[in-house]
């Protein structure tokens, strides 16, 4: 295991764990899920990233854990643990404790992700009324300091202004303001940086670099940022079509993929200080949910795929050192996969 | 909302308001027979037509006759009945009260039945509550207010009678008497504004529930009333608003035909009556004064928007 910032001993219970996860829209009869047998967990103080294309399951993914999936899908089986409690089957006041309490959570478009009718202030504010009972003043007084916690200059002044009234940037600072009101134990980032300009990017990643260490945060970060994972990630998630592809400590996943999807991902980022070099891509498409493959999902755009093995369905496969992987040639010792980034 | 928006508006308004000035007075040039002619009578000589003409002034060029009659409309003086020679402003103040009355209740019937049926439908998008509340309000929208009033009178006036039939109290004769003069009317006028109320509602709380805030909100472990007040309803509120607004204008013209059923005197007869007599000076201040009415209120909705909206507030 690679020793993250503010990790501790390997023993402890995780402090978030995901098994055998299942979302599938109900009524499509014998349609495969849109996520199927997602297993992975985070531990205290731990960033684990979810990875992967568009529509490949990760918003969901992280969505189900605080049971915030849209009305058309439904976790269909898996158990989801957060601290000793069973998100799935708890009660909705203990769901509703949690939500904002212990866990915090920032969606990917920070405008539409804010109430347009409600002050920055009263947003942040609200968590602590909901959690802790304050009034709205003592509230308010608190949500200034979180404010100017999160980098926003003129913190009180800030407090009574509208999300339209802020930058992107700003925004996103006072969804994690608000995501942090209650010291959460976990952070669920659902693609924080993906609506920001890049530049504004990095400000946030540093953003959540900090309170991470200082609030010995663990983080469940969702992107399809590799550059993003390589800097801020302990472990990570590839998830492909629904399934997960592989799981490992992130540098391994540089040095040595174990699964070709996740090879392929290292090899169509661009190499800096290449020049004259052509853009690598994966051919291809993610299949749409309710096309997919029978076997193995990524068979039809793998190249390391062999018929009778990979038409199969493949099994998530604990292979040592932590890691797990759904290639069942990489699984079996047959593939032997290389990383962009070499000792 | 800025000083500057309300002054906008308020300009806004008050130029509706002119070109509304010159549509009456053309409605007098533009519809068939001469004024002169009505007020004489069938048996007048022409000499004593062409005489009138010239005491109305109808013989002067129209542009001149519009500005008398303007600066005449500025001063509060919209002319003189033809028939009862009394002044348009002070009949038309005497006839509104019952029909402004009822027209506020039934707005407060439309708001109050069709806003809470809405949301309450709109939150429990598919259930039964939603699926009957979808059903009576297609129903309402299909209920003219005249056949709606005729039933509500017979089930609540004649075969119980608990309310009644006709008539109007002024509220100086006592709380409960003038209330059970209104309820009627207000109700069968107000219930298909309500029903239009109910199915916008509805639609917009169901859109609002879709979206990202609204699950921004619930990972707060936002809930119940909280949720639906602090984070859906003023939402949902902006659009019901302006349907609001242009049903405001539907239950002026419905007054009317309500009167009628319920043996109301007020501006409903005094308009039809004045039509049927061609009685111009009072159809040009029944108009004018509609328009002030609607576009009053579509200034207070404008002012809603703020209050509710403050992407509107900075705009």
């Amino acid at each position: 295991m690679t020793a993250g910032p503010g990790q501790r001993s390997d023993a402890a219970e995780p402090l978030l764990s995901v098994e055998g996860l299942t979302i599938d829209l109900p009524g499509g009869v014998g349609q495969p899920g849109l996520v199927e047998d997602v297993t992975f967990e985070v531990r205290r103080g731990q960033a684990v990233a979810l990875i992967g294309e568009s529509g490949c399951g990760k918003s969901l993914t992280s969505m189900a854990i605080l049971g915030l999936l849209p009305a058309a899908v439904r976790v269909a089986a898996g158990s989801i643990r957060f601290d000793g409690v069973d998100l799935l089957t708890c009660r909705r006041r203990e769901l509703r404790r949690i939500r904002g309490g212990p866990v915090g959570m920032v969606f990917q478009e920070p405008m539409s992700s804010l109430n347009p009718t409600m002050t920055v202030g009263d947003q942040i504010a609200e968590v602590r009324r909901l959690h802790l009972g304050e009034r709205r003043s003592v509230a308010l007084k608190q949500a200034g300091q979180l404010l100017s916690r999160v980098g926003i200059p003129n913190a009180e002044r800030r407090l009574g202004s509208y999300p339209h009234e802020m930058s992107g940037g700003m925004q996103q600072r006072v969804m994690i303001a608000a995501a942090i009101a209650c010291d959460p134990k976990l952070l669920i980032a659902d693609e924080p940086t993906t609506a920001l300009d890049v530049t504004i990017q990095a400000e946030i990643l540093e953003l959540l670099r900090d309170l991470r260490r200082d609030l010995d945060l663990a983080v469940l970060l969702v992107t399809h940022d590799l550059g993003v994972v390589a800097d801020f990630c302990d472990d990570v998630v590839v998830m492909y079509a629904g399934h997960m592809a592989e799981r490992t400590p992130v540098d391994r996943l540089f040095y040595e993929p174990r699964h070709p999807y996740s090879s392929a991902l290292l090899a169509a980022v661009p190499q800096a200080g290449r020049a004259r070099t052509s853009l690598t891509v994966i051919p291809g498409r993610v299949p749409s949910a309710g096309q997919f493959p029978g076997g193995c999902r990524f068979e039809p755009r793998c190249e390391h795929s062999v018929d009778d093995v990979c038409r199969r369905p493949q099994a998530d496969t604990t292979i040592g050192d932590g890691r797990r992987t759904r290639c069942g040639r990489v699984a079996s010792g047959d593939l032997t996969l290389k990383g962009t980034v070499r000792g | 909302m800025s000083a500057g928006m309300v002054v906008r508006r308020l300009g806004g308004g008050l130029l509706v308001l002119w070109l509304v000035s010159i549509l009456t007075f053309l409605l007098v040039q533009l519809i068939p027979g001469d004024v002169a002619e009505v007020i004489a009578g069938e048996n007048a000589t022409v000499a004593e037509v062409a005489r009138i003409r010239a005491e109305l002034g109808l013989d002067k060029p129209v542009l001149e006759q519009y500005v008398s009659w303007f600066s005449g409309v500025l001063q509060g003086d919209l002319g003189n009945s033809l028939f009862s020679n009394r002044p348009v402003s002070s009949t038309i103040i005497e006839a509104a009260p019952p029909t402004v009355i009822i027209t506020l209740m039934a707005m407060a019937v439309a708001v109050v039945i069709g806003v809470t049926a809405g949301i309450i439908a709109g939150l429990t998008q598919g259930s039964w509550i939603d699926r009957a509340v979808s059903a009576l309000a297609t129903l309402g929208i299909a209920m003219p207010s005249f056949w709606l009033a005729m039933v509500l009178v017979s089930l609540f006036a004649l075969a119980n009678p608990w309310l009644p039939a006709t008539g109007y109290v002024d509220i100086r004769e006592g709380f409960g008497v003038w209330l059970s003069h209104v309820i009627l009317p207000a109700t069968s006028l107000g219930l298909a504004t309500s029903a239009e109320l109910a199915r916008h509602t509805r639609g917009c709380v169901a859109d609002v529930l879709t979206r990202p805030y609204v699950r921004t909100a619930r990972a707060r472990g936002a809930s119940g009333p909280w949720l639906v007040r602090r984070h859906i309803l003023r939402n949902a509120a902006i659009p019901v608003v302006t349907v609001l607004g242009l049903q405001t204008g539907r239950l002026l013209g419905g007054v009317i035909v309500v009167e009628a059923v319920f043996g109301i005197s007020g501006l409903g007869s005094l308009a039809i009556n004045s039509v049927l007599q061609r009685n111009y000076p009072m159809i040009q201040g029944y108009v004018l004064f509609s328009a002030v009415v609607v576009v009053a209120i579509n200034l207070i909705v404008d002012l809603a928007y703020g209050w509710i909206n403050p992407k509107v507030r900075t705009a």
